[in-house]
């Protein structure tokens, strides 16, 4: 496929095509396998601990072992996908004073900086962004070759306070915080 | 002279039983049609846990039923009646479990594990699946509207007894002197 981008921003002109030629110098990010990947907030409700799995997850990951500093990964989680087993909690969670999924269908993920840990173990930190609200974030994930696929594996503590996600009346039976679960599988 | 009434253990616990059930009963009719809200989740909460504890006093209950002889019932009891009396409580006794675990699966089978008063997560026995989960809400309400109807013929019954044949058999189930069951004479 970047082959016929070259081809095509190739006779617009040396500039576009040095600069295509450049980023294409790192590995190019390969997309995600959306039904493989898993992606999961869990919570508890009244002591209850309660998991929702975003059943719609899409985006790509430029990942190389051997050059870890130099990955990058770009995710993105329709909201109104989030499936809490109930529809009428799916409706709940989709409104306003939730993920406002109407405003804002996407939550995402972009990474801004990758450094290894160790042990197929590495730091990866970013920008999260939901419902319009974006912060800083730094989350370890476990890196596996599996057959024919990367699979990235980890779990990131969020609060739906800072996202404004749930009002008060919720919060009373409601824990603030939410636990991220992801298993990202990217085949190669 | 022999026992005429139930001991004090198995009358405690069938009121005891009866009005937790009356709560849950009332609760959940009530909960149900609700719109969601947090007010509609603790609810579900309050409602689990009356069930669990109905569940806990039922194992009580079947064990003393079991280790204890109730008390005779009248000699003139014709033979039809204590057949169904019979049969009636041993229904009683079934819905007692089954209701309850059929709600506790209802709620596993949900993806919600059932956390008694908040505080002790009860083990879930059947997996997280939206079929089984369906499945067990039908029965739940099933199991809950047959008891209802026992529960009604079980009332009725007792007040045939005290209203009409008058023979003071709901002392048998209520507090007081051992005294005899009135002999038609």
């Amino acid at each position: 496929m970047s082959h016929q981008a070259i081809t095509r921003f190739d006779v617009r002109g040396g500039m576009l095509a040095a600069l295509l030629l450049t980023s294409i110098a790192v590995p190019a990010a390969l997309g995600i396998d959306s039904a493989k990947s898993k992606v999961t907030a869990t919570f508890k409700q009244m002591n209850v601990p309660v998991e929702g799995v975003f059943t719609k997850a899409g985006g790509s990951i430029q990942f190389d072992a051997a050059k870890p500093e130099a990955a990058s990964a770009s995710i993105q989680i329709d909201t109104a996908g989030f499936d809490l087993g109930m529809e009428d909690y799916n409706a709940e969670v989709r409104k306003k004073e939730w993920f406002d999924s109407k405003a804002h269908p996407q939550a995402t993920f972009v990474s801004t900086g990758f450094k290894a840990l160790g042990a197929e173990r590495y730091q990866a930190s970013g920008k999260l962004s939901i419902k319009g609200k974006s912060i800083d974030i730094s989350v370890p994930v476990t890196v596996k070759r599996e057959a024919a696929a990367t699979v990235f594996t980890g779990a990131l503590p969020v609060s739906r306070k800072i996202f404004g996600i749930g009002d008060a009346g919720w919060n009373e039976v409601v824990d603030d915080a939410v636990t991220v679960n992801f298993r990202i599988v990217q085949p190669q | 002279m022999a026992r005429t009434r139930y001991t004090n253990t198995a009358i405690s616990l069938h009121w005891l039983i009866a009005l937790l059930i009356l709560a849950a009963f009332a609760l959940g009719w009530y909960m149900v049609d609700l719109k969601i809200s947090p007010a509609k989740l603790q609810y579900y909460s309050w409602h689990k846990w009356l069930g669990i504890t109905v569940l806990g006093f039922a194992v009580l209950r079947l064990l003393w039923r079991l280790t204890h002889t109730p008390p005779p019932l009248p000699a003139t009891t014709p033979r039809w009646q204590l057949l169904a009396a019979a049969g009636g409580h041993w229904a009683l006794y079934l819905l007692l479990f089954a209701i309850p675990l059929s709600g506790w699966a209802f709620s596993s089978a949900s993806g919600y594990p059932v956390v008694y008063l908040g505080q002790f997560q009860m083990p879930d026995w059947v997996p997280k699946d939206k079929a089984l989960a369906a499945q067990m809400k039908e029965l739940h309400e099933l199991l809950t509207t047959l008891l209802m109807v026992v529960v009604a013929v079980h009332v009725a019954a007792a007040l045939k007894h005290q209203f009409f044949d008058r023979d003071g058999l709901l002392n048998r189930m209520w507090f007081g002197r051992n005294h005899p069951v009135e002999e038609n004479t």
